[in-house]
This record gives C-alpha cells, structure tokens and sequence, in this order.
C-alpha cells in the first residue's frame, strides 16, 4: 500500500491546469508543423503558418495557446495499492481553482446550464476515475474547448447500419461542423458499448496520442480511411478551403448489445490539450 | 498582400472588400459576446443607451483570459460567430459595420451584410496569443460582472483577418473548399 497525500494531488493538479494551456502535447504541434509543410493551397498555407506562430508567442510570453482554457476534464487512473490520504475530490477541484487563478486561465464554467451566471474559478472539475492495479495514480488534465464540444453528436445506430453507417454519421459530423470547430481538427470516435460508456469512448480516443493508432488493424484501417476521406471535404484550416482539415482519427470501441450500435463522435480543435503525470 | 482597413469604418470604405481578401485592421474595436449581446439588444429594444456607439462600430466575438500584470491583455482569439447570428441583424441596422469572429453566419446575417453593406472577418480561431499580440490597449467599458464576456474597448494594430463574407454576400466557407477542391 502506497500513500498518497491529497495535498500533493492539488498541487500536481495545479501544474498540469497551466502546462497543458500553454504547451501543446509533442505530437500535436508536430502533427501540425508537418500539416504546414505539406499544404498546398495557398490561403490554407497562411492559416497554418499562423497556427504555428501562435504556438511559438505562448511559449516565449507564458500565454495559454486560445482563451478557450475550456472546461477542465481530469482523469486519474487509481492503482488499487494506492491510499489517498485526504479528500481526492476536493484536491482535485482546489488543484484546479489555483491553476486557473495562479495561471491566468480564463473562468468558463456556467453555474447553472439554464440559468447560466459563472462558478467564477473554472469548477468544478469533470472528474473521471478508474481503479487498476498496481500502486501508482496516474493524474491527466484535458481542457476542452466549446467550440468543438458543440460539434460532438451521439447516434444510436441499429446493427445493420454497419460499419457504412459509422462512416456515414463521422462524415455528417465533420461536415455539419464545417469552419466552427478550429480545423483542423481531431477526432475521437466511440464504437459500442451503451449509451453512456460511447461518449466516454469518444472522449477517452482524443487523449490517445496522434502518433499511436487502435492496436486492432481492422479499427486502425478504419481510422486511416476516416482520416483521408475527411481531408478530401477541402474545409481545410479555419474552414476556408484547403488541404488540412484534419489531424487525427482515433477510434475506441467496446462489445455491445446484440440489438444496438451506438456510435459517438467527440469533435476537438487544432489545439488539443492534455497532460499527465504519474506519481 | 494584405489590404489595411481603419475602424471605424463606414460601409462606403469597406465595399470594395472581396470575400478571401486577407486585411490588416487597424483602430478601436469593441468585444462582446452571448451576453452582452443579449443586453445591447435589450438596451436597443428598451430605448436605453448602448455602451459604445454602434455606427460604423467593429465589434469582436472575443473572451479574453485575464491578462497578468504588464500585460495589455490575455490570450484572445475568436469565439464561435454562429451564437450571435440571433442578435447580429439588429446591431448592423443600427449602424454596426463590422463583426470579427469565426466560422459561419446563417441566411438571415447575410441578408442584413447586404442591406446595410457591412462585411463579417474571420480571425484564426484558436490563434490566442498571435491576436493578443495585436492588441495595444484594453479597457473594460460595460458589464463587469460578465467576467471575460464583459464589454472591452481595445485599439489594436495590424490585426490579420480575412473578409468571410463581403458586403454583396459572397462567403468565404462557401467558397474557399470550392476553390481549393477545383484545384
């Protein structure tokens, strides 16, 4: 059994709120310097080429990379050898409250979904949390931006749509989409499951690192046809036309009910956050 | 090459702006986004003054985040266009000539663009820190209590947009896939 103060849980937290808003993960900011070198179209070529430089005025002057510093999604892997010494919860959310004060990230969390008004320090925190073995915790902090949230969609699909019937609802998505969520874009897919454990599936592809495809062949198929097809729409960067409208596709998929096929996509932009730390 | 517009401009200088056009924009630009649109039309629909003057305003879809010390402003990019679509066709009646954002407009944005000859730019969404680098003053005139959505008034220089839909109504997202899958 390993201790684990809550303390230090707050404090990594913290770090992970304000690295992750100003670094883009390694292999998205290479993904997006080799979408620049292999652009074709002119205007497209220019919005890159100012993606880029964007990234490069983050670093030098400690700025987030959008003012989007989205809504704090935090996962934490528990090893099942691990005691939390301390409220975890709490430390989370307190984790985030100083990242977002501390770090100068912008508040974007409506107290109420109808009634709107602002919690005023980014919580609470979208917490998801899984127990595993073994005596470490394993902390990421995802902030995700709005304007590819509202983009996401979950369908219900029948067996016999098939894997056309996936293709087909990825396609709608991304089109229906267009220009609105910052292309060019990543795409997470969640085949299977139930309901609920779909967009959990969707979401989970998206932290998958771009370099890394689905360890199934058929599903990592899948993911190359789903990327190639979506760059052949010409949306391109920012919507205004070109060869680059998307990064990445990452599919997740779980068994499913003998009478269902749910299928969710969970849209994210150029500037596809996360970090982690395991301690 | 990039064409230099100074705001505020009436809709007689920037009708010559092509959808594509890449421009460099210059002067006083106002911030507001949901909800301070929603209080400037309920401003506009109760006869109330509006915080800034809206003829021949520019206005920005932008919440910035909060800006550390000897900063002029935090990261601030353009957010989604589409949730002003409601409130837009009002504020280009009353005199509103530009509006700086992302993504696309509806039917009913553009046939206001071309009644009333005002011209909607895209900024690079996403681009936070490059555009906050454009800016070189920022202060906050309405709606504090809005927190980033409060109404700012900011001068900025040489801030790199391009005209998505021109003031005859020709739009960018339209064409510029078109343009690109031509070849």
């Amino acid at each position: 059994m390993k201790d684990i103060q809550a303390s230090k849980i707050q404090e990594v937290i913290k770090d992970l709120c304000i690295q992750s808003n100003l670094h883009l993960p390694q292999d998205v900011e290479d993904a997006l310097c080799c979408a620049y070198d292999a652009e074709t179209f002119p205007r497209a070529k220019e919005v890159l080429g100012i993606s880029k430089e964007n990234l490069q005025i983050a670093k030098d002057k400690c700025m987030p990379i959008c003012q989007d510093t989205g809504a704090t999604c935090v996962y934490a892997e528990i090893g099942q050898d691990v005691h939390i010494v301390g409220d975890f919860e709490k430390a989370i959310q307190d984790g985030v409250v100083a990242g977002y004060t501390e770090g100068f990230l912008r508040k974007s969390i409506a107290a109420d979904p109808i009634r709107r008004g602002n919690t005023g320090d980014n919580t609470p925190a979208f917490i998801t949390t899984k127990i595993v073995p073994g005596d470490s915790l394993k902390l990421t902090v995802v902030p995700k931006g709005c304007g590819s949230e509202n983009m996401s969609r979950l369908v219900m699909l029948t067996p016999g749509d098939g894997v056309d019937g996936v293709v087909q609802f990825v396609m709608d998505t991304v089109i229906k989409a267009g220009s609105n969520p910052c292309p060019p874009i990543v795409v997470g897919v969640g085949i299977g499951g139930t309901f609920d454990k779909v967009a959990w599936l969707a979401k989970k592809a998206l932290m998958r690192p771009l370099n890394e495809k689905n360890p199934d062949p058929y599903y990592a198929e899948l993911e190359e046809k789903l990327l190639k097809k979506i760059n052949k729409t010409g949306i391109g960067p920012a919507g205004l036309g070109g060869k680059t409208t998307c990064l990445g596709v990452a599919i997740e998929t779980m068994p499913t009910h003998v009478a269902g096929l749910p299928v969710a996509v969970n849209v994210s932009c150029h500037v596809t956050r996360r970090a982690s730390i395991v301690l | 090459m990039s064409k230099e517009i100074k705001v505020p401009a009436t809709a007689e200088e920037l009708k010559d702006l092509k959808a594509g056009d890449m421009v460099l924009l210059s002067g006083i630009v106002y911030t507001a986004r949901d909800q301070a649109h929603k209080r400037i039309v309920e401003c506009i629909e109760k006869g109330e003054k509006v915080p800034f003057n809206l003829e021949n305003s520019a206005i920005y879809y932008v919440g910035p985040t909060p800006e550390k010390e000897g900063q002029v402003i935090g990261s601030a990019g353009p957010t989604t266009s589409g949730r002003m679509d409601m409130f837009s066709p009002l504020l280009m009646e009353k005199g509103n000539t530009i509006m700086i954002g992302k993504g696309k407009r509806n039917a009913a944005v553009k046939k206001a663009i071309q009644n009333t000859g005002a011209v909607y730019l895209s900024a690079i969404g996403g681009a936070g820190a490059y555009l906050a680098d454009c800016v070189l003053s920022s202060t906050v005139i309405a709606w504090e209590d809005l927190g980033c959505e409060a109404v700012r008034e900011l001068t900025v220089k040489n801030m790199p947009l391009i005209v998505a839909i021109d003031s005859q109504g020709n739009d960018i997202y339209e064409i510029g896939p078109k343009e690109y899958l031509k070849g």
